[in-house]
Order: C-alpha cells, then structure tokens, then sequence
C-alpha cells in the first residue's frame, strides 16, 4: 500500500474495488471542471440578461410618462407633450404587411425548391453559401440597392411598397435558411413512407414537408418580421420621411372593390426612424418620446418572438419523431 | 426442389445495382417471386437483401446516381418495372412497402391509412371509411383503434404504429407487400403477431420480407433466399434450406458459424 498522492488515472485494467477511494478523488476531481463550467456559463448569461435587463428598464423609467393612449392616437407635433405615434406605428404595421407578403411566399418556396426540387451539385452549393452570406450583408447596404433598384429604376417611390420590399429582401435569407432547416429536420423515414404508397414529389412536399415544417419556417418568419421591425438605417436611405402628420390612404375602403392600393405608394415613417427623429432634436422632452417608443419596439419584438416560440411548441406538440 | 408449376408474381432477372458511389450491391440476382407466398431474404449485414427489395418499389430512385441493370418483371402483364419507361409511381402503387421502424405519419390514425387513397385522389367519405376500416382490420388493428381513429398515430404502441403502416399498405390492394426486417424494433409478442398477420396476408397476396432473424425466416416464410456479397447464393423452399442446405455457405449462415 503507498501512501502517495491517489492514482491520477483510473485503472484500467486492476479492479476498481481495490482502488475505491483512488477512484472516488479522480471523479471528485473530474466533477470539479462541471461544476466551474456551470459557474462560468451562468455567469455570462446573466451578464448578457442585465445588460438587457438594464437598458430596457432605463427607457421604461426614461419613457414611461408617455404610457398612454394619446401617444398612440396622436400625430407628431412640434410640442413634445402633444406629439405622437400615430403615423409611425401605422407605417411600420403597413411596411411590415409588404414585408411579410414578399417574404414569406419567396423565402418559402425558394427554400422548398433548394432543398427538394434542386439537383445537389456546385452550383446549388453555391447558392446555398451565397444565401447563408446574405444574412450577414449589413442592412444598408439593402437601402443602397432599394434606392438604385426599388426607387430609381423601378421608380416606385419614397413609399410604403418599397420599404416593404427592402426589409422583405433583407429577411429573405432569414426566411429561405429557417425553411430549409426546418425541412431537413423532417426524417427521411416519413419521406420514404409517403413515396412509398405511391405519392409525387408535390403530394409529398405538400401534404408532409410543408405540414410537419410549419413551425420552424412560422418562426423564422416571426423572427425575421422582429428585426425588420427595427430595421432602420435600410429605411432612412431610401428615403422615408422623419415628420409625417397625416395616415396612408386605408387598405380597405367602404365602395367596391372595398381593397385600395394607394397606401402602396404613399409616403410614410415607422417606429425606429420618429425614434430617431425625436432623438436628434435639442429639447429633453422629445427624448422621453424616444425613449417611450424605443422601450414600445423592444415590447413589440419580445411578443413577437414569444408568439414564435408559442406556436412551435404549440405545433411541434404533435409532431415526434 | 421448388415445384415448377407454382405460379410467379414477379421475378427479377440478372439484377444489377450500383449505388451513386459506384458500389455494386446486386450481382446478377435471378430470383422468382411465388404468388401468394412469402419468400424471406436472409444473409448478413451488407449482403444487400434490403437493396434487392428496395428496387421492387424503385426506392432507389428517390436517390441521385443509382443505378439498376436488368430487370424485375411482373405477372400476369409482363411489365418489366426498372424500365425506363414505367414511372416508379405506378410500381409504388402496384407494391407496397412496411418498413424496418414503424414510420407512422405525425396525423390520425384515420389519415395515416387514408393516405395511400388520397394520393390516389379517392374523397368520398364513405369509399374512404370503409376502406380505411378494411385495411386496420386486415391488420388486425380495427379492435383496438375503432374508437380512437382521430387520435395521433403516435399515441399508439410501437407494435401498434407496425401494424398501421401495414394498414396502410394494405388500404390500397396492392399485388405485393415488401417488409424490411419489419419486427426489429418490436418487442416478442408485437413480433408474433406481425408474423401472424404475415401469414394471414399471403391469402391475399405476395410478400417479400428481409428479416436478420433467422427463425423468423423459418417461422413465415414459404421460401429462403440465402444472400452474400450482393449475390443470391441459394434459393429453396425454407424447410429445405433450414434442414438439408445444398451448399456448405448457407449451411454455416443458418448455423450461425459464420454471420
């Protein structure tokens, strides 16, 4: 018997009966590394929740004399205490209305045809990387090309359709890559059973891929509609305007055919840009306006993607595998 | 010596098959298929019993780059189903598939046998219940489903949920059913009565089924295909193989000398 320091490895091959009290350090030891790992992982995630935490409370306490129905229902105003979200927020609900109907027919099929119908080969490699950058592709670089291509060239305006359309290309890639993991995550067996009782590749995907992927492309959508939302360097660079005092004509009208597209090419603001606006101005007063729509976004986007992640527990409920 | 007067299914001749990596997994297999039989594939892990069945429904196909040589031809029509010409769709319809764990849809139970009678665009309510409760019946299912037909299949038990996808490859009448080691993820008693129900099947039509259990093999099946390396290396009745096998591979297979 040595009385030496314990073993420092278990022994392989002598039992570990003989060893106990070696063996017991060594796993005491071995638990040791869980045990700071858990002190350092929770560390940094409550120094990235206060951090949050923190500046969200700021503009609540900064912001919340304006927590009313008049800062809703009020046009902005040349008096801090009398202006408004009226005309931001309608634009930022219309905008985001374009954004989800570009986006989520375009991303999802296009997502569906790289992932069932493209032959795999360099090519669709290619496209793949090139989508996956595009998510990285700073936002104003996409105002850039609205202005070019949306505004100048296409001359749709200053106007709701082509913001709209901007943050429905810049979520795009959001979109295409949330569909496509969301259909790779569906097991080959379920596609091989459907094939199997003699069902077309369109039978396939539409009665099974795009059934059991609903809930993650439904996330991704909503995340990607989340940071549209916020999105605001795009918005100023095609052009919106940063004081508006009247409504886009409405979408839905009392005479036939009761749908109108004005509001398409009517000029707009939305949430982050009367932010800004207010935020530039000299006068304290506005800036409690900043902060009262700065802390409405960050409410909005927590919703939204705590909707998201309602609705795929809700579905993936259902769905196991 | 199998008695040449039985009656063939199908029956596959000098097959070939090349995965997209280039493997050749069949070498040359001609084997028949006996009309309301049940011929076992077995062999050891690799020796592409389940590529041989995988090409009766064209499975492969769903797979860039595969490739088959030869042919597997159906009676009484004569239609060689690896042509070029016949859409691997009109085979999944001839032949149905179970598979080797239980692959229910995430729907009903109703929906899940249903489903090979949507695709082939049956609606009427009526035509789809009682074909639906045909084919859970033909699986002997109906009495422990009857009453929960909109329940998730995956409420079921997995020797259940088995048995729904061979309703479900039962609802559409087809003229052969291939299982792929169908009981391997069951528990014993689920097994026999999948072996059971294969038994009770044959009535009706022609099964082809790999299976790593070699009583299985002797249990069910009317015929043994003894595979190795791709090729077929003995084809007999399964009493036969099982006592007196003509060739001293197959003997140490089933002897378990060797496998």
């Amino acid at each position: 018997m040595t009385t030496e320091t314990p073993v420092l490895q278990a022994p392989a091959t002598a039992s570990v009966l003989k060893n106990l009290d070696a063996v017991r350090a060594m796993i005491k030891r071995h638990k040791l590394n869980d045990y700071i790992f858990s002190v350092i992982g929770l560390l940094a995630l409550v120094m990235a929740l206060l951090t949050l935490l923190v500046l969200f409370s700021d503009l609540v306490m900064d912001g919340y004399a304006r927590f009313n129905l008049e800062f809703l229902s009020e046009f902005p105003s040349r008096r801090a205490a009398k202006a408004g979200l009226l005309s931001a927020w309608v634009g930022s609900a219309l905008v985001m209305l374009v954004t989800f109907l570009t986006a989520v027919p375009m991303g999802v099929a296009a997502g569906l045809y790289l992932e069932e119908y493209a032959p795999k080969n360099w090519f669709s490699d290619l496209i793949e990387i090139n989508v996956t950058n595009l998510a990285g592709v700073p936002s104003i670089v996409y105002g850039l090309l609205a202005l070019g291509l949306f505004v100048y060239i296409l001359g749709l305006g200053q106007s709701i359709l082509t913001a709209g359309l901007t943050l429905g290309l810049l979520i795009l890639p959001i979109v295409i890559v949330s569909t496509r993991e969301s259909i790779r995550a569906i097991p080959v067996a379920i596609r091989e059973a459907a094939y199997a009782v003699g069902a077309t590749k369109w039978q396939v995907v539409y009665d099974h891929v795009l059934k059991y992927s609903q809930g993650g492309i439904l996330t991704g959508v909503i995340i990607g509609m989340a940071r549209a939302l916020g999105e605001t360097a795009p918005i100023i660079t095609i052009g919106a305007l940063t004081f508006i005092a009247f409504l886009p004509p409405s979408p839905v009208t009392d005479v036939a055919p009761f749908i109108n597209f004005e509001w398409l090419s009517s000029g707009f603001t939305v949430l982050p840009i009367q932010m800004f606006n207010w935020l530039s101005r000299p006068d304290h007063a506005f800036h409690i306006n900043a902060a009262a729509t700065g802390a409405l976004i960050i409410i909005v986007t927590l919703l939204m993607n705590g909707t998201a992640i309602y609705l795929r527990y809700k579905i993936r409920k259902n769905i196991k595998w | 010596m199998i008695n040449p007067t039985t009656p063939i299914k199908a029956e596959s001749k000098d097959l070939n098959f090349f995965y997209s990596n280039g493997m050749q997994a069949l070498k040359s297999v001609s084997m028949p298929l006996y009309e309301n039989k049940i011929t076992a594939l077995i062999g050891p892990s690799g020796c592409g019993k389940s590529t041989f069945l995988r090409c009766f429904n064209r499975m492969h196909d769903l797979y860039p780059g595969n490739k088959y040589q030869g042919q597997i031809v159906m009676h009484p029509d004569n239609t060689n189903i690896l042509e070029n010409g016949v859409d691997p769709i009109e085979v999944r319809m001839r032949i149905s598939m179970v598979f080797q764990k239980p692959n229910p849809f995430p729907k009903s139970i109703y929906e899940n046998v249903a489903y090979g009678l949507r695709v082939r665009g049956v609606s009427n309510k009526r035509m789809l219940d009682d074909k639906v409760e045909e084919a859970l019946k033909g699986a002997a299912l109906w009495n422990e489903a009857k009453d929960r037909l909109q329940d998730l299949a995956f409420n079921l038990s997995g020797g259940q949920q088995q048995r729904l996808c061979i309703a479900r490859a039962l609802a559409t009448d087809p003229e052969i059913m291939l299982f792929d080691e169908p009981t391997s993820a069951l528990d014993p008693i689920a097994t026999a009565n999948i072996e059971e129900l294969m038994s009770e099947l044959k009535q009706k039509l022609t099964i082809l089924v790999v299976t790593h259990n070699m009583q299985q093999a002797a249990r069910v099946s009317d015929y043994t295909a003894y595979m190795y390396l791709g090729e077929l290396m003995e084809y007999d009745e399964t009493t036969t193989i099982f006592t007196r096998p003509s060739r001293k591979e197959t003997e140490d297979y089933i002897t378990g000398k060797f496998g």
